[in-house]
């Protein structure tokens, strides 16, 4: 085993960093689930249609999501077998018991509503296709075939009605990562009542610069043309969420730094050592402070065509590493700075193993495979009717 | 290999706790200082986990504590030798359920120099991560205060490590002991990241969290833990606080005792006398 560099004074048991870079990707996926699902909501549910052209692409990013949500903790347990103990003979008391049962609603609220989003253009793809291809489409219509407009307004209605379940539970769940971390009182990095709600702000921009890049990439791969309203629209909303994040955690930080409880001397020496780069340069400076004034300056100066989808994507790029580097200087972080509040930690990232670089980079990029096939099976362009 | 590892260890506490009775007779014999120590007459041996759980015990009974005496501890590090071969904890630098922390002040200097046998420079000098002892860096220092603290499991009264285990395999008995079901934990390690003594650590090839027990299949058979046992300075204590003439009863009743982070709120049992204000 090998043991985690330090300086100062750490207890010997910390000498091993517990939660590895996948406890890093968990919530970084769950985040892109919950802001997904706030882009799709935007259409689906608040009605604003310059975000149709993304909404239903953003649901099933949001449910390819989801599905490897769980991924990298049943790789970090130390007996996955078990997992299902949580739910079993859930303690009601870990802010941790109700994962299983919060992540399971909402997958089952998230398949109903891509089942609904999607079943007139499944009804519409058995009809015209045949043998295997028909078979599979009316198995996943669960053989329905009613296309009619009273048929399509009940699935307008039951859709709205899941979407907006679907907004507190996303949110719920991914408020409620934040809350895992934020309620640990043994870390100082991790103690804040601002957790939960940094959670899921930054949850929010993560998802609409997701669906930024992934509309744009797939305009290119398709060879249609980008709706530049809903682009804009997904920058505005990019830009808005992104000032409140970044005035979140700035409070966060200053509110840590300012009680000056016992230990903050080692967090300072922290923030202005090991963690200077990762948190304020490429965290604060280039993930968040950049892109604010870049889409600010593309705002002010109405930039348009080809400058504002290259500006706007490398926005929503920096924004999604700002995230990562989020996700990563909470966890890490939190650990780096040890308990006994007299020594710093150095967490080592493996290149290979269940735990390493290349492992995390693959269940990263995983979703995005799923995506791919299911963007295939159920072409999330084929609504709007105008053409793009 | 699991098997083979607690097999040696096994045998190495046999061998280690022959030693350590034959030396502690001639001290016996010649002061006494064992005397009282120990409740119960059985032997080690007769105290292994495969006796455990220990038929007849009444659990409501009891009420166990844990005193640490500062000023006594020499740091020989004979408690974290026991605890290793009595609890099969594997012989790293990262694995304890109990360990010493030196605290030095030197002249001159505000703050105290802390390190414990896992400082790589006492790796050194042992010549072993699994060897443990302290080295004499500070033979040629002006030290103006120095003193060992002994560290374990609180075994808290609301502890934050119970709280957050999402399946309640680790759980506070009656009589106050902080327990880990192995064949529940699914070693997800929010237990680890709760405690704020960095008390609990992860077996890697279990798959489990792991932390101190107070030795329980010892204390439900009227004997000490082990580390109380070995303990030459009577530097730890422990006992029932329901029995007020055991001990603990009069360590924590004739003391101004404290105990660490108490702002924490998890309400520790584990009392200490003797360490000074940098001891967190």
């Amino acid at each position: 085993m090998d043991i985690a560099p330090f300086t100062g004074y750490v207890y010997p048991n910390e000498g091993v960093i517990q939660w590895s870079v996948m406890i890093v990707i968990y919530p970084y996926l769950t985040g892109l689930v919950a802001g997904a699902f706030t882009v799709s909501s935007f259409y689906h549910v608040f009605g604003m249609q310059r975000f149709k052209p993304v909404a239903r692409l953003a649901l099933l990013t949001s449910l390819c999501m989801m599905i490897f949500v769980p991924v990298p903790l049943l790789i970090h347990l130390g007996h996955p077998e078990r997992s299902m103990y949580s739910m079993i003979t859930p303690h009601l008391t870990s802010a941790f018991a109700m994962f299983g049962f919060f992540a399971a609603f909402y997958m089952v609220l998230l398949m109903l509503e891509c089942w609904f989003v999607f079943r007139v253009d499944n009804v519409e793809r058995a009809r015209n296709s045949t043998g295997i291809s028909r078979a599979f489409y009316r198995a996943i219509t669960l053989w329905s075939d009613d296309t009619s407009p009273g048929a399509r307004a009940l699935d307008a209605k039951l859709l709205l009605m899941l979407a907006v379940i679907g907004i507190p539970s996303a949110h719920g769940l991914h408020g409620y990562i934040g809350f895992v971390y934020g309620s640990l009182k043994a870390r100082t990095w991790w103690e804040s009542d601002l957790m939960p709600v940094i959670f899921l702000f930054s949850a929010i921009v993560s998802g609409v610069a997701l669906l930024m890049v992934l509309y744009v990439v797939s305009c290119k791969i398709r060879r249609v043309k980008i709706d530049h309203g809903c682009l804009k629209g997904m920058m505005y909303a990019l830009w808005g969420f992104l000032m409140f994040t970044l005035i979140l955690e700035a409070l966060a930080f200053a509110n840590l730094v300012y009680k000056g409880r016992e230990g903050v001397e080692v967090i300072i020496e922290y923030v202005q050592g090991p963690l200077f780069f990762r948190y304020f340069v490429l965290q604060f400076a280039i993930g968040a402070l950049l892109p604010i004034m870049m889409m600010g300056l593309m705002v002010a100066l109405n930039i348009k065509g080809r400058i504002f989808v290259i500006g706007a994507t490398i926005c929503a790029l920096l924004v999604l590493m700002n995230v990562l580097m989020m996700r990563w200087n909470v966890v890490i972080g939190g650990q780096e700075i040890a308990k006994s509040t007299k020594g710093l930690l150095t967490y080592h990232l493996p290149l290979w193993g269940s735990e390493g670089l290349v492992a995390a980079i693959i269940l990263t990029l995983a979703p995005f495979g799923l995506l791919l096939v299911l963007t295939r099976l159920f072409p999330p362009w084929a609504d709007p009717p105008n053409p793009l | 290999m699991k098997n083979d590892r607690k097999k040696n260890q096994r045998r190495e506490f046999l061998s280690a706790t022959g030693k350590a009775l034959a030396g502690l007779g001639v001290i016996a014999g010649s002061g006494g200082l064992l005397s009282g120590s120990t409740k119960g007459e059985e032997s080690a041996a007769d105290a292994t986990s495969e006796s455990f759980p220990t038929p007849d015990y009444d659990w409501t009974k009891h009420r166990w504590a844990y005193g640490i005496d500062a000023t006594k501890c020499i740091g020989c590090l004979r408690c974290v030798e026991a605890c290793k071969a009595e609890n099969d904890v594997v012989r790293d630098a990262t694995h304890f359920r109990t360990w010493v922390e030196r605290y030095v002040y030197l002249e001159g200097e505000e703050k105290a120099r802390v390190d414990s046998h896992s400082d790589p420079q006492n790796i050194a000098a042992s010549g072993s991560e699994a060897e443990y002892r302290f080295d004499n860096r500070y033979k040629d220092a002006k030290v103006t205060k120095a003193f060992f603290v002994p560290k374990i499991c609180n075994h808290c009264t609301h502890p934050a490590c119970v709280q957050v285990c999402p399946v309640g395999a680790t759980f506070r008995t009656e009589d106050g002991v902080v327990l880990i079901d192995h064949d529940y934990c699914i070693g997800c390690r929010y237990c680890v990241q709760a405690c704020p003594y960095g008390a609990r650590f992860f077996i890697e090839e279990e798959g489990v969290s792991d932390k101190c027990t107070w030795c329980y299949h010892r204390i439900t058979k009227g004997l000490q833990p082990v580390c109380v046992d070995v303990c030459p300075t009577r530097a730890r204590v422990f006992g029932d606080l329901n029995d007020k003439s055991s001990t603990i009863s009069e360590f924590v009743d004739n003391n101004p005792v404290q105990v660490l982070k108490p702002e924490s709120g998890n309400g520790p049992m584990c009392f200490y006398i003797g360490i000074d204000k940098d001891v967190s």
